[in-house]
């Protein structure tokens, strides 16, 4: 059901690991639905004043799709500047891992929306101006995010004191 | 896609078996010689016919019923429908009500959600933390509508093992025809239909080292029940087809050979499991063991493991040759957590993480041991690229 990209990502995932001070988090997902992706950004000015996604890394907890997806979304987003790096969507994500199943698609969807949250957060920190669409998109995913809350109140309290007590 | 040279170890038995050498040899003339249809009347039809009654006997007698009450078809799937819809529909006078346990397999959940539909009333049963059906809940959800019950013998998923003698008497006494899935556990535990008052009883052939394509339907002598199938009225009027004989044949043989081998079997796979659970509980931490610690299937372990998703476990453990699999929503087609996990109280955060791991007749100890190790770095591994890891380490 998986194509070889996809296993290979899995198998060996490129850019696993956490950034020490990083200048942007994405956080997204939620343990209920079992994927949590967590994308890292370190931003650097180029000489021409862009911004540029110098280092990336993720960490997921997630299936086979959801870990091959932020694999492959840190490989897209190394090096790009943030305008370019705002382009990568689903669907590039998706034809860079040839292809990933249909009931897996929402897997893509998850770590292009952690790449908008980590660059949103990097933009919002440092008062820069951010693009009305990734408003947009950053106000979409923060009401999925309490929907979801919502709907899973009582076992998202249950997973947090699990936490506490860990 | 797996590297060929690496080995590879089966421990996905419980979602089918090979089928045995032995299994093979008996069925190979009905496929290449006597192929006949058993109900043509020259030789060919009458030498298949007789491997078909013979077959029937065999199997007949293991469960202690007499021959014609046994009515082969095609999987265990085929056989609970029957038993469900068979039933409903031909005991609609008496009632509509039927009761399950909600820890059944699809088929027979599903089935009951379609009957829902006709308007019949489905009622599921209570049951503890291991998936043990209470009596008292089957004492008091019985009344004058109801006309069936169907508890699943032994668990697919979590292997927990059900009291189906006690459920057979409360039926029996109550009048109420008692249905029971057996296929994971037809030829690993004794049954006796007699004993245990049971009226219909599923069994499968592919869950036995038979081979896939035969099961059949244990239907009590006198027990009211509709075909779905209308045609040619074979085996007894309950399913017209033509009849899979070499399937049937190699199903008898599988048959035969569990029931010889049962005793020394079961506690080889015992011994082995226990092994497992053990090794698995002591090595890594956050793991759990899910159904009961002994009323389980002799070749049945299932586990969950905090803070990693059961499909990245399967498709890790793949890829260093061993085959298990998992109950989590991620592989499942519609991305939802397995209702057997979760009518035993499992949060989905807790159903992501299971990993079933099924025994068999070739399952070694070390191929355990290599499982015990491996597990313990995929377990290890997918937790240090997950961002829960420090609450775990």
């Amino acid at each position: 059901m998986y194509t070889k990209k996809v296993i290979e990502h899995f198998r060996n995932p490129h850019n696993q690991g956490k950034i020490k001070n990083p200048d942007g988090i994405g956080k997204v997902g939620n343990i209920v639905c079992g994927d949590v992706m967590w994308l890292y950004i370190k931003v650097r000015k180029k000489k021409n004043g862009e911004d540029i996604i110098s280092n990336i890394k993720f960490e997921t907890f997630g299936c086979t799709a959801a870990i091959a997806t932020s694999s492959v979304i840190t490989d897209l987003a190394k090096g790009k500047s943030i305008k370019e790096a705002l382009k990568i969507n689903k669907t590039k994500i998706v034809e860079s891992l040839g292809g990933l199943p249909p009931v897996k698609i929402h897997c893509s969807v998850l770590a292009a929306d952690a790449l908008d949250e980590a660059i949103y957060d990097y933009l919002s920190k440092n008062k820069k101006n951010i693009p009305e669409e990734l408003k947009k998109r950053h106000q979409k995913i923060m009401h999925e995010k309490k929907t979801i809350e919502e709907k899973y109140k009582d076992w998202i309290e249950a997973e947090e004191e699990m936490h506490k007590n860990n | 896609m797996v590297n060929k040279e690496i080995k590879r170890i089966y421990l996905d038995y419980a979602a089918t078996t090979p089928v045995d050498p032995r299994v093979f040899r008996a069925m190979k003339p009905y496929f290449l010689n006597e192929f006949g249809n058993s109900a043509s009347l020259h030789t060919f039809g009458q030498n298949a016919k007789e491997a078909l009654e013979n077959s029937r006997e065999i199997i007949a007698k293991t469960l202690k019923a007499t021959s014609n009450e046994i009515i082969f078809n095609s999987s265990a799937t085929e056989s609970n429908n029957l038993a469900l819809k068979g039933v409903a529909f031909a005991n609609k006078n008496r009632g509509n009500h039927i009761i399950i346990s909600p820890i059944e397999h699809n088929c027979v959940i599903n089935t009951a959600k379609w009957l829902k539909k006709q308007g019949f009333e489905i009622e599921k049963l209570d049951i503890d933390k291991y998936g043990i059906v209470n009596l008292d809940s089957l004492k008091k959800m019985i009344k004058d509508e109801t006309i069936l019950v169907s508890v699943i013998h032994a668990n697919n998923e979590i292997g927990t093992i059900e009291p189906i003698g006690e459920i057979g008497e409360i039926c029996r006494k109550r009048n109420i025809y008692f249905h029971t899935d057996a296929a994971q556990s037809f030829g690993k535990i004794p049954i006796d239909v007699k004993k245990m008052n049971i009226d219909l009883l599923t069994a499968s052939s592919h869950k036995m080292y038979g081979p896939k394509g035969a099961a059949c339907l244990f239907v009590r002598k006198g027990v009211k029940i509709e075909p779905l199938l209308h045609g040619g009225g074979h085996e007894f009027g309950l399913r017209s087809s033509t009849v899979n004989v070499p399937a049937i044949v190699g199903f008898a043989k599988a048959v035969e050979i569990c029931n010889k081998e049962m005793e020394k079997e079961s506690q080889k796979l015992i011994k082995l499991r226990d092994r497992l659970i053990k090794g698995v509980l002591n090595k890594i931490s956050g793991s759990h063991l899910n159904g009961h610690p002994k009323k389980r299937l002799p070749n049945n372990a299932n586990f969950w493991f905090e803070f990693v998703e059961g499909e990245s476990i399967v498709m890790h453990l793949d890829s260093y040759g061993i085959a298990a699999s998992t109950a989590s929503a991620c592989s499942s087609p519609k991305l939802e957590p397995s209702h057997v996990l979760l009518a035993i109280g499992f949060k989905p955060q807790e159903a992501h993480g299971s990993l079933r791991v099924s025994l068999g007749r070739w399952t070694k100890k070390e191929d355990i041991d290599y499982l015990i190790e491996t597990l313990a770095n995929v377990i290890k591994n997918l937790r240090k690229i997950s961002p829960f890891k420090k609450n775990v380490y």
